[in-house]
Formats: C-alpha cells, structure tokens, sequence
C-alpha cells in the first residue's frame, strides 16, 4: 500500500461519498419535514440517468444534464401533490406504503422502455480520459466531475437554506411543521417544492453517476439500501451528518474494496498458517474486498447498539 | 367579527368540543376560562382549522370551516400556542421575520415597534430563541404572531409558569393590543389577570360554554366559579 493507493482511494472514496450526499441530503430533508422516509428516493435517481441517456442523444449531454433532473423534479412534485398528500391523512404506514409502491412502478417502467440491460450510457468527450496519474494509478476526469457538481449542490442548497426566505421557512418547518403553517405559511407548497426539489437532485446525482458507473434498471436497489444506512448513520433528519456519514461510507467502502487482505494474510508473517482444514478457514480467508458490500450494514448495526439517533442525530420529539 | 355557532371537535374518535357557540367583537377582548382539560385549547385549534370540525365558524361573515390553518391565518387570525412554540434554533430576529406573512409586508407592526415594546427581545436579537428565558420565549411569541398583522390574537395560557411581575406586564401588553384594534382571545386559567383585562369572560367545561358575561358578573357567581374553575 503506497502513497499514490491513498491518495487516489480517497479521492474516489470522497467522490463517491458526496454522490451518496446528493441523494441522502434530500432523502433526510424530506423525512424530517413530512416524517416520511421516502422508499422511491433511489428510483428518481436511476430516473435521472435514463431521462439523461435518453435526452443525450436528441439535445446533447449538457443540456440533458440540466433538463433530467429538472423533469425528474417536476416528476417528484407531482408524485406528492397527488398521491403523497392524498394518503397522508391515513398516517405514515400509508405513505411509506405509496412510496414502496412508486418504486416498484419506476422499476417496471424502465424496463419496459429500456430493457432490463444495462443501456450504453456513455461520458462526454470532455470528461472522457485522466485528470491526472500518480505513480501510474489514474484519476478519472468523470469522477472529479462528480465532485465537482456535488459540492456546487452542496453550496446552492445552503445558500437556499440560510439565506433566502423560503429557506428560513424551510428550516423553521423541519421542526415543527404545523406552527409555521398557523403563522400563515403554505406549508403544504413547501413540502411540494422541497419533494420536488430532492427528487431533483437524486436525479442529478443520477445524470452524472450514470455514466461514470452502470446506467441499469438494478441500480437504484444497489443506492437505495445505501443511502437508508447514510440516512440512519447520520441521523434521521440531520443534513451535516448525512453529509459525515456520506464521506465516511463513501471512503471506507472505496478503501475496503481495493483491499484485498484477510486475517489469513495477516497471520502469515506470524508464522500461522491458516490451511483449508482449520476450523472457520471460510471467514478467516474473507478479504476485506469480499466484505465491502455488508460493511455498511455491519456500520449501521453499530450505529443503531452505541447511538441510535445516529452520529449528528438529535433525538426527536 | 368572529363566530362559533354549535362547534365539535374531534381527535381522531374522541369526541371533545360538544357544541361551543360564543362571539368576538371587534376590539374586544374576551378571557376564555376553564379547568386543565376542559377543551380551552381545542377551542383554539377549531378556530384554526387545526382539528377536525362540524357546526359553524364564521370570521368577518365568512365560512372558515374547512380552510387550511395557513389560509385562516392570512385572513387575519394569529394564534399564540401554549407551551410557547419558538423556533429554537433560529434567531430571535429570524422567528419574527416567519411571523411576517410574506417578505417586506406592511402592517400595523414593525421590527422596531416590537423591539420597543420588548427592548430585551432587541438586544438578543442575534441570539438562538432556545437559550431565551421562559419569559421572553412567550414575549417572543406573541411578537411573532403580531408581525403577522392579525385582526384577531388567540393567546393560550401566556401566563403559565411565569412570575407575578412578568404576569403584570403580560396584561398591560394585552391592553395596548386592545388600543390599536385587535381583538384578543385570552385562554387562561388564572382569574386575576383574565378579570383584570377582559371585557367578557367565557367558561368552559366539558367541552361546552357554561358561562358567558362580564367579569363583574363572573365575580358575583361563586356556584360558577366553585364548579367550574375552583380546584
Ligand atoms: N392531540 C390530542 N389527541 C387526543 N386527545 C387530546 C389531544 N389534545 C387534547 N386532547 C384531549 O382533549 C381534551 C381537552 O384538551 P385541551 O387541550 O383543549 O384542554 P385545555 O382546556 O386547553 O386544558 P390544558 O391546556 O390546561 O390542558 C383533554 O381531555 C385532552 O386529553
Ligand atoms: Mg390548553
């Protein structure tokens, strides 16, 4: 493991993390508003890369990758404004019911208009190739693109939030909902606006992770259960520690998958041999790569025995 | 100019309101009294579209059944909830800038004439609401709901937990209300300041009306006061 390895396992692990951000950062605000966690958050992610794929080839990448999360957002609003607040009268068994439901709906759509293959995606010429190589290990363009677009998100959405009149309604709704709204404010529209606004940027998240990764119809079940342990991990309802936990997922996932040691490797130098006739020889020789998939849940476990209300959770009334 | 004519009110199957009818004329304050549980603030909720409800709510001739908390505010009814609901980890200022219906709105208040009358409230105005005292917490409420330019304030329970001395002030700021034409809807549960203020006292028990005059006459009645607000 040498210097180069770090450098650009963080690198990938800090883009991935902060693609987990723009979907956990909506997924979070819109549970502690409405109280509802959101099943269909991932599905308008995996909307935003087809919308884009398919939009690409009529008006260009660029444009598409403003126009998808912006249809895909209209999507969201509407999604609530009919369906979500409709139910909502019938408590939150009701809503999270209407929400596992959409994401079964988006599922089939998407198979039925393109396929259940993987859809030849592709990148921009531009964000094709390197940025840069160090010690012959390289750093893909798209991926400091990523980077890029999150942390643009990440300082629009808190110039929203702290700066502009819809923000300090949104900030004051996140907790307690029913006060803002006997001070005269629409806080139904909020809702709308802020579902919308977080379907859009799962979308976005979508547009540019689509093409760097897979654009497939299981790639918002691979995000979805992700982005549920960020969620939790932070805190239900905190945007800073979704925005921790993203990173922290994000890098020790990227870490572990490029480790490929298992306490057999360790023991070795020690002069123990672990043979195929050792007791527990199948968990000893687990790489860590092997683990990578369950480390966030294993993550998630703990965070749930040691504290529950998550790393920046507060507990909620 | 507000009217409730055989209100129920429901949460979920509990049945809690059984039929309130009472008035509010303009620039008058009436006290709405009554024992813990008696349904002062479900009154108060009715009112705001905030529970289920049947009869009749009427505001300025019109029908307010139905309506939306946030419509039946911008027609002109604050609401000052129990337990004071600030916004504690906004600034006072950002609480009373949430208490203005839409930015830059013009009404019979201004930041200034709540930092006068609350010159505490003015040099905390940079500061976290939750770090306020008890007693500022409830000053800060009502300014909130005053930057709303209501023709009508609801206050629930604004003495609750207060000193005598803060009680006080809380009764005189009631009176200035008065003096710039809000009518004012006082829930309270302590007779002093309630006869001290109001122009009609209102009883509740059970979910119903079961006294309506004057303070003086509410003095003169120990049966009522014995049934119904004595512990
Ligand atoms: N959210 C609720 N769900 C179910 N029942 C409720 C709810 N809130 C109040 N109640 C019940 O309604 C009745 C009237 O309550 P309300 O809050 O109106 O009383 P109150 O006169 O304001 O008294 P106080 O504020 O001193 O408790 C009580 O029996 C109470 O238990
Ligand atoms: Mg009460």
């Amino acid at each position: 493991m040498n210097t180069a390895f770090i450098v650009i396992s963080l690198m990938n692990g800090i883009s991935y993390g902060l693609l987990l951000f723009m979907l956990s950062a909506g997924l979070t605000l819109i549970f502690s508003m409405m109280g509802v966690l959101n099943f269909a958050h991932a599905s308008f992610y995996m909307l935003g890369a087809y919308f884009a794929y398919s939009l690409m080839g009529v008006i260009g990448f660029w444009p598409a990758l403003i126009i998808a999360p912006l249809a895909v957002g209209l999507i969201g609003a509407l999604f609530e404004r009919y369906s979500l607040r409709r139910v909502h009268r019938f408590g939150h068994v009701a809503e999270l019911l209407i929400t596992f439901g959409l994401s079964y709906l988006v599922l089939e759509v998407v198979q039925l208009l393109w396929g259940r293959a993987a859809v030849p995606y592709a990148l921009p010429p531009a964000l094709q190739g390197t940025l840069f190589t160090l010690y012959d290990i390289q750093f893909p363009k798209s991926r400091s693109f990523i980077m890029l677009v999150a942390v643009l998100m990440l300082v629009a959405v808190w110039l929203l939030l702290t700066r502009t009149r819809i923000g300090l309604i949104i900030q004051a709704a996140l907790k307690n909902p029913e006060m803002v709204e006997a001070l005269g404010h629409n806080v139904p529209r909020v809702f709308m606006f802020v579902f919308g606004g977080g379907a859009a940027l799962a979308a976005l998240a979508g547009a540019i992770a689509g093409n760097t990764y897979v654009t497939e119809p299981s790639m918002a079940a691979a995000v979805g259960s992700i982005i549920f342990v960020v969620v939790v991990v932070g805190g239900m309802g905190s945007l800073s520690g979704a925005f921790v936990a993203s990173l922290l997922i994000g890098i020790v996932q990227t870490f572990a998958v490029a480790l490929d040691i298992s306490v057999a490797t360790v023991l070795q130098p020690l002069g123990i041999s672990v043979s195929p006739q050792i007791f527990g020889y199948a968990l000893l020789s687990l790489t860590i790569s092997q683990m990578a998939p369950i480390l966030p849940y294993l993550f998630l476990v703990l965070i749930l025995i040691f504290r529950p209300n998550g790393l920046l959770g507060t507990e909620r009334g | 100019m507000l009217t409730l004519e055989g209100v129920h009110a429901y949460y979920g199957k509990s049945h809690i309101l059984h039929g309130v009818t009472f008035d509010i004329a303009p620039g008058e304050i009436v006290a709405l009294l009554g024992r813990n549980g008696s349904g002062r603030s479900t009154t108060a909720k009715a009112i705001m579209g905030m529970v289920k409800v049947e009869g009749a709510l009427r505001w300025k001739q019109q029908s307010i059944l139905y309506h939306k908390p946030y419509e039946i505010a911008r027609m002109g009814i604050g609401y000052v909830p129990e337990n004071r609901e600030i916004f504690p980890n906004l600034t006072v200022h950002q609480n009373l800038l949430l208490g203005q219906k839409r930015s830059r709105s013009i009404g019979r208040w201004t930041f200034d004439d709540m930092y006068a009358m609350f010159p505490r409230l003015k040099e905390r105005q940079h500061t976290d609401a939750g770090v306020l005292s008890g007693g500022e917490q409830q000053m800060l409420t009502l300014c909130r709901t005053l930057m709303g330019d209501p023709d009508l304030i609801i206050i629930d329970e604004p003495t609750e937990g207060l000193a005598p001395k803060i009680v006080e002030l809380v009764g005189a700021y009631i009176l200035r209300l008065k003096e710039r034409g809000i009518s004012v809807l006082l829930i309270e549960q302590k007779l002093t300041i309630a006869m001290s203020v109001s122009d009609r006292a209102l009883v509740m028990g059970h979910g119903q009306i079961v006294f309506s005059g004057t303070p003086a006459a509410l003095e003169n009645a120990p049966a009522v006061r014995a049934e119904w607000l004595e512990v």
